[in-house]
């Protein structure tokens, strides 16, 4: 993003992040603070974006921030929160020990803000408090006095209101002075006497491992005895002593009546509350904006109603504003190919140039404007608070086969184009959930399906009208997606009984206030996205488009038609050798070469028909020529015309369930984090097409169907 | 004994306890449920759940089965 890229390892450079709940409003002050020095990568291994940035503080001081995901606590329930919890702590090798936290907390939520804010108040670093959203607040008719927050929290407290720019210059010279004067926060939770004489002995023990200081160990200590797992974390490890002092806590803890593993989130609240009771006032505020709103929007019938609207209201304009761009990349690239033609010598260079790398990564990169355009979307539904509304509603439905409210969205979303969908499941917080909505979203069906059904469907399927009314090809191209939606919520259900076991993953939600949302954040998120898609084009999908291309040109015939070339081709002799796998689906090797040809992606296998039946003009939008070629092909063994009616409907059924693109399983390697689950859907995927295009062609020979 | 999932939509109470497994106990406490806290249900989903709670000052959304573990009292004695 810009010459001056933030660099971790070099010395002397100070080491901030910005951390707190979602919906803070911690993006936005992140992006006020660095500008353009950010840049966006992902933790190693997991997909948490960790944003990272410069931020130049007065007197020239450059000091590196990193903006950490959203989390309500340190006892992490998330990959996301799991990132929070060991970048505070100091847990992982790739980001530096912090010198300074700032904490940004939302003044009109601050109640529940602070729990988490309390947390980091005692991990022993230094702490400055953003209190942003003081305009909402203020709104809310909440009366925060500032100087007494700052006392009773003991570290400096700075009101802002980021998404106007109130505060943050100030912010930066509380920050400048907080790296020059460091001070680590004391710990506040006040004990009952008899109960903080047990802790307190537990916490010398974490001083004497040399895991705090004396000044600030209760925090910690507490949130060892309540949590188990921050009690089996593997920094714990080398400190058996820690272990056996938590235990003993519990212990007497126990003896004394008191339950150990409420105690952390019992105190922290009872000690917000006595902060709270100081520091802010309120004043009666009639039914605020969010509660109208949400009368309408979860309203028993309006809800869903208008749910449905917004749905239809965002793929018409996919698909509207999609068009122009997505009409000027094809001619781009077919202008590209036309003057590759010209410019270049024939021969093996100016073919591998046209028909693998043109021809491949432009069938990928049409989708860039309608993957971007979903984003941008997506963007404003979250972050204008709608998107966990969905959630409520449709949490009821999604339940019903094991998935979270939150799947609705990245599974409706894959009806344009599973790569935006994969992508959009990072708002699950739950990593099983995740995966589970990642394996079925590319069961949707995605807008490439739609040429191989108006192709076949529309060549094959007789147009009667059903009861007078509906064409046929119609109805089947309707049940084809309605299958996938079948398919999707089996599976679903079946993943969750077997791979996806787990803990309730939808435990609670947030509902976070109605905002109007941040555009410049949704714009850059947008252009983000839409750029791992070009990044992913230009390397793993070029990689396999010059693969599919080669395995089409080789071995060469000069002079050959391009239909006898890629019949005597290595995709021909693997379109002949695959035969008999795909034989029991009514399908030959010439059917094998376009399914093997539109792995690149499925609208693909319009054109690659086109090449091999040697029809010049396969245009998928109105391929009449291919039509009329494939209605004359012959089946050699009865002389009845090859295509019929019931091959052309196991063959979209092959296309409805089989994994028949690269870019989504770029996609899910890059959001799974490996290509294990990449592979996996694909093998799932091609076992379920396989086995349902074998059941609709023998079923339906066996019917008496031909 | 009341439960948050019996709570009539508009009523408030006080959360007494919670009788779920401690780590989903944890996240519901750390959401702001603890013991002493003035819980209301705000709705319910279209399709009678999840239920829209307030506490705290903030709305969440938890689904009956899990509201059924939040033991409710009329008063904030713990």
């Amino acid at each position: 993003m810009s010459d001056s890229r933030p660099d971790g390892n070099e010395a002397g450079i100070l080491h901030i992040a910005l951390a707190g709940n979602p919906n803070s409003g911690k993006s936005t002050l992140f992006n006020l603070l660095t500008g353009l020095r950010q840049k966006v990568a992902n933790y190693p291994g997991v997909t948490v974006e960790k944003k990272e940035g410069v931020l130049r503080l007065p007197e020239g001081l450059e000091v590196h921030v990193v903006d950490l995901p959203g989390a309500y606590s340190l006892n992490p329930r998330s990959p996301d929160e799991e990132i929070a919890h060991d970048v505070v702590l100091g847990l992982r090798d790739d980001t530096r020990p912090l010198d300074l936290l700032v904490v940004v907390v939302d003044a009109s939520n601050l109640e529940r803000n602070l729990f988490f804010a309390s947390q980091l108040l005692g991990v022993g670093r230094p702490v400055v408090i953003a209190l942003n959203m003081m305009d909402v607040a203020r709104a809310a008719g909440f009366v925060i006095d500032v100087p007494s927050l700052q006392l009773a929290l003991g570290v400096p407290v700075v009101a802002m209101a980021a998404n106007r720019g109130e505060g943050v210059a100030e912010l930066r010279a509380v920050i400048a002075r907080q790296l020059t004067a460091p001070s680590v926060p004391r710990e506040r939770i006040p004990l009952s006497p008899s109960v903080a004489e047990i802790v307190d002995v537990a916490g010398e023990a974490m001083v004497a491992a040399g895991l705090a200081k004396l000044d600030w160990a209760r925090g910690e200590v507490l949130r060892l005895i309540s949590s188990q797992k921050a009690l089996d974390h593997r920094r714990l490890a080398g400190a058996p002593s820690v272990r056996a002092a938590v235990e003993k806590a519990r212990g007497e803890l126990a003896a004394r009546g008191v339950a150990w593993h409420t105690l952390e989130a019992t105190q922290r609240y009872r000690w917000i509350e006595s902060v709270l009771r100081r520091a802010r006032g309120q004043r009666e505020v009639s039914e605020n904006v969010t509660d109208r709103l949400d009368r309408v929007f979860t309203h028993r019938v309006l809800g869903p109603a208008i749910l449905l609207a917004v749905v239809f209201a965002v793929f018409a304009a996919i698909f509207q504003l999609a068009q122009y761009p997505m009409d000027a990349i094809q001619s781009g690239f077919d202008a590209t190919g036309r003057l590759a033609l010209r410019l270049l010598p024939e021969g093996l260079m100016q073919d591998m140039l046209v028909n693998g790398v043109l021809a491949g990564v432009g069938s990928i990169l049409v989708f860039l404007p309608q993957i971007m355009l979903l984003f941008l979307f997506l963007g404003i539904l979250e972050d204008s608070g709608y998107m966990a509304r969905v959630a409520f509603i449709m949490d009821r439905v999604m339940g019903r086969v094991g998935l979270h409210g939150k799947a609705f969205i990245p599974l409706v979303s894959s009806f344009a184009c599973a790569i935006p969908g994969v992508m959009a499941t990072r708002t699950i917080e739950n990593a099983r959930d995740r995966l589970v909505t990642i394996l079925v979203a590319p069961l949707m069906c995605c807008s490439a399906r739609w040429p191989v059904y108006f192709l076949l469907a529309g060549t094959f399927i007789p147009p009667v009208r059903v009861f007078g009314l509906i064409p046929l090809p119609a109805i089947i191209i309707f049940a084809m997606v309605v299958l996938g939606v079948v398919a999707a919520v089996l599976m679903a259900g079946v993943f969750r009984r077997t791979i996806a076991r787990g803990e309730n993953p939808s435990l609670i939600l947030e509902l976070p206030p109605y905002r109007m949302p941040a555009f410049g954040a949704v714009f850059r998120v947008m252009i983000e996205r839409g750029w791992v898609f070009v990044k992913n084009a230009g390397t793993v999908i070029l990689a396999i488009s010059i693969v599919l291309w080669a395995l089409s040109a080789f071995p060469r015939r000069p002079g050959a038609s391009p239909s006898e070339q890629i019949r005597q081709s290595y995709a021909g002799k693997i379109g002949h050798l695959i035969e008999p796998v795909i034989q029991p689906l009514g399908f030959d090797w010439k059917i094998g070469v376009a399914i093997l040809a539109s792995f690149a992606a499925r609208e693909v296998f319009v054109s690659s028909m086109g090449t091999i039946y040697g029809v010049e003009t396969a245009d998928s939008e109105n391929p009449t020529d291919l039509r009329e070629r494939l209605r004359a092909e012959v089946d050699p063994a009865t002389g009845a015309p090859f295509f019929t009616p019931l091959r052309a409907v196991s063959l979209m059924v092959y296309y409805v369930l089989a994994m028949q693109c690269m870019s989504t399983m770029a996609a899910v390697r890059r959001e799974t984090g490996g290509w294990k689950w990449a592979v996996f859907q694909f093998a799932y995927m091609g076992v379920l097409a396989w086995g349902a295009s074998f059941l609709v062609w023998h079923g339906g020979r066996w019917l008496g169907f031909l | 004994m009341q439960t948050l999932a019996e709570l009539e939509i508009g009523a408030e109470a006080y959360v007494s306890r919670l009788d779920a497994p401690p780590p989903d106990a944890q996240r519901l406490m750390e959401m702001g449920l603890t013991a002493g806290a003035k819980v209301r249900v705000m709705r319910q989903a279209p399709l009678g759940d999840p239920l829209e709670v307030a506490v705290r000052g903030c709305r969440l959304s938890i689904r009956r089965a899990d509201a059924q573990a939040v033991i409710l009292s009329g008063d904030d004695h713990v």
